[in-house]
């Protein structure tokens, strides 16, 4: 992987890591309605994986999905117009923070259900299939989606049929406010793609270079008609389950600081500098992506809100 | 019947329809259980999979919320699949890929999405089939906004109604009461498609109107024959679709005769049954000479043994009944 790639993939974390900071303040100024499950601690994850995808692959998305998103390519200043639900919004305001969307960047909406990926990302692999081209899907999905029966639908029908889809676990440990080791049995989430004979491992999620080779490793291999791959990502949320939620009454200090140490962004940056990077240009670029998401900020907060008439249209096409 | 016309069943209907989009469009696929070689457990698709193949019908595992999802994510990405529930009462295990996904993913995304998908699942009573394996559910899908939702009273309805739920770029729910299947029908050389929307007027009278749905029409239509000879003139609109709905057409058959019988086969409580009852009242409360009467499925589970399983469903006695109560 050559430098500007690198630089690429820094960037990538830091616009989703700048971005979900400005949701929390946006929040906390009473500019939004409703909650958003930010992403902060898990970007390595999103950046990892969508840096091994083309443009006309797809891939669903979480609750917590707003660094799917931007991972994917999505565009900050309709993504931040969403969350506040301006009509300039990706979804002119009718999805929110979950329902992101866009279906031109093969980004098959955030999701609602816990699990509601499941069906449409293996669909969409199976459609991928049939169509005969080698796009592949990718499904991210929750710890606490793993306990979702479908999950073990979807598995057995991409087993069987050998569908391009990647279903890639992130396990930040907690399912909302439940200890995902209390509730989950085994010893791994990965694990359980083993009976439908799925190739599967556990990997540092906070590393972007070790997902996004896992990553590459399971597209090349659904893009080659070999069939789906389970990859488990372990990592961490550091910010609670919604912006409402401080997430200090079920984690405890230790564990918090812990993986704070692991924070992604400054491993890789360490990393990058580590590589002979100059320090001041991935300053430049935080500075940049600062700037794009204050822009977004601006340019969502002047957007208006749909017309009274919008509220009808969309139901059917 | 006229030399062009020809005779087949209902169940013949749903397999020349498939076959017919299937062969017009290559992005429509079969997906379900046991719609492979076997043609179903109805046996009602067979030659389809001789005709087109494992790869455009496709026998899936006995995991509904799975294969339901799969046709979902499909529909997202450029195909038009038909997803096959072999009993409707399944659908309760696939609710969330139809309710939560497939009928709000285009309103979610600001319009965005398309999800041209349609899901053929059968209803009905009446073959000792018992409470898990004899519902009609068709006034759930109704209830979901983003739905279409069909049902077909006839082979010529359903030569029609299909092609048009397979073209569009909605999830619609196409129910087919299994006890229909054999029943014959006279359909013309050939149907063009019906469009949404549009009740169809199965017998002309002007006394009392029955609206009726899916096997509910024949019902209605015998009992129209036998009130006939007590020179008693009954109108049978068939609305074929729920969703949408053709409120006009209700609202002006009560309109010319004062008078409403409502037959349809889901449990009468909370069933559709009201919901058209309201658009008439709504619409036709001034023509009305007496208060609606509305017949449905009794509200129980579906009883196995074949004298309860017949008490629990609307009968040509229970209509010619309500029709000479309203009109006395």
């Amino acid at each position: 992987m050559n430098e500007e790639t690198k630089k690429t993939i820094y960037r990538n974390m830091l616009r989703i890591r700048r971005f979900e900071e400005q949701i929390f303040e946006v929040y906390t100024a009473g500019l939004m309605h409703g909650l958003a499950h930010l992403y902060i601690g898990q970007e390595a994850v999103a950046v990892g994986v969508c840096s091994a995808l083309r443009d006309d692959d797809f891939i669903t998305s979480t609750h917590r999905g707003h660094g799917h998103c931007v991972a994917k390519g999505g565009n900050l200043d309709q993504m931040m117009a969403e969350v506040l639900g301006r009509v300039t919004g990706y979804c002119r305001g009718k999805g929110g923070s979950m329902h992101i969307a866009d279906m031109s960047l093969g980004i098959l909406g955030a999701n609602g259900i816990v699990g509601g990926g499941f069906g449409i990302a293996t669909g969409a692999a199976l459609s991928a299939k049939l169509r005969k081209t080698d796009q592949v899907a990718v499904c991210f999905f929750g710890d606490g989606a793993s306990n979702q029966g479908v999950f073990f639908e979807v598995m057995n029908n991409a087993a069987i049929w050998d569908l391009p889809v990647i279903y890639v676990c992130e396990n930040n440990q907690y399912g909302e406010y439940t200890a995902t080791d209390s509730v989950t049995a085994g010893d791994t989430i990965a694990d359980r793609a083993k009976p439908f004979g799925i190739p599967s491992s556990v990997i540092d999620g906070n590393d972007v270079i070790t997902v996004h080779e896992a990553a590459a490793e399971a597209v090349a291999r659904a893009r080659d008609g070999k069939g789906p791959t389970l990859i488990e990502c372990m990592t961490y949320r550091h910010r609670g389950h919604h912006v409402g939620d401080p997430g200090l009454a079920y984690r405890s200090e230790e564990e918090r600081q812990a993986w704070q140490a692991k924070d992604p962004i400054t491993l890789f940056r360490g990393r990058l500098v580590g590589e002979g990077v100059d320090a001041t240009a991935l300053d430049e670029i935080d500075n940049n992506v600062q700037k794009e998401v204050a822009d977004a900020v601006e340019s969502a907060v002047g957007a208006p809100y749909p017309d009274a008439e919008e509220v009808t249209q969309h139901v059917f096409a | 019947m006229s030399s062009l016309e020809r005779e087949i069943t209902f169940g013949e209907a749903v397999n020349e329809a498939i076959a017919t989009e299937m062969r017009r469009d290559e992005r429509v696929f079969l997906m379900g259980e046991d719609v492979g070689a076997a043609g179903s457990v109805f046996k009602i698709l067979t030659g389809l999979h001789e005709e087109f193949g494992s790869e455009r019908v496709i026998d899936t595992p006995i995991a509904e919320a799975g294969y339901v999802g799969l046709g979902v994510g499909a529909a997202l990405t450029g195909m038009r699949p038909i997803i096959d529930i072999m009993f409707g009462d399944f659908m309760a295990l696939a609710m969330d890929q139809i309710v939560n996904q497939a009928a709000k993913l285009r309103y979610m995304s600001g319009g965005q999405a398309t999800v041209p998908l349609t899901i053929r699942a059968t209803m009905g009573a009446g073959r000792s089939s018992a409470a898990q394996h004899s519902q009609s559910l068709h006034a759930w899908a109704s209830h979901v906004p983003g739905l279409k939702v069909v049902i077909p009273s006839t082979p010529r309805d359903v030569l029609g109604l299909f092609p048009t739920a397979v073209r569009d770029d909605n999830p619609v729910l196409f129910f087919e009461d299994k006890m229909m299947y054999a029943v014959k029908g006279t359909v013309p050389e050939h149907v063009e498609p019906i469009p949404f929307g549009v009740a169809d007027i199965k017998r002309e009278g002007s006394d009392v109107t029955l609206v009726a749905t899916s096997s509910m029409v024949l019902v209605a239509l015998a009992a129209a024959e036998t009130l006939h000879g007590d020179g008693i003139s009954c109108e049978i609109v068939d609305p074929r679709t729920m969703v949408p709905l053709d409120t006009d057409t209700l609202v002006e058959s009560v309109s010319k005769t004062g008078h409403a019988v409502i037959i349809d086969e889901g449990c009468k409580s909370f069933g559709v049954g009201a919901e058209l009852a309201s658009v008439i009242y709504e619409g036709a409360f001034d023509y009305l000479d007496a208060p609606i009467a509305r017949l449905g499925a009794m509200d129980v589970p579906v009883p196995f043994t074949k004298p309860l399983e017949d008490a629990t469903i609307p009968n040509e006695a229970d209509v010619i009944r309500a029709v000479r109560q309203t009109l006395a």
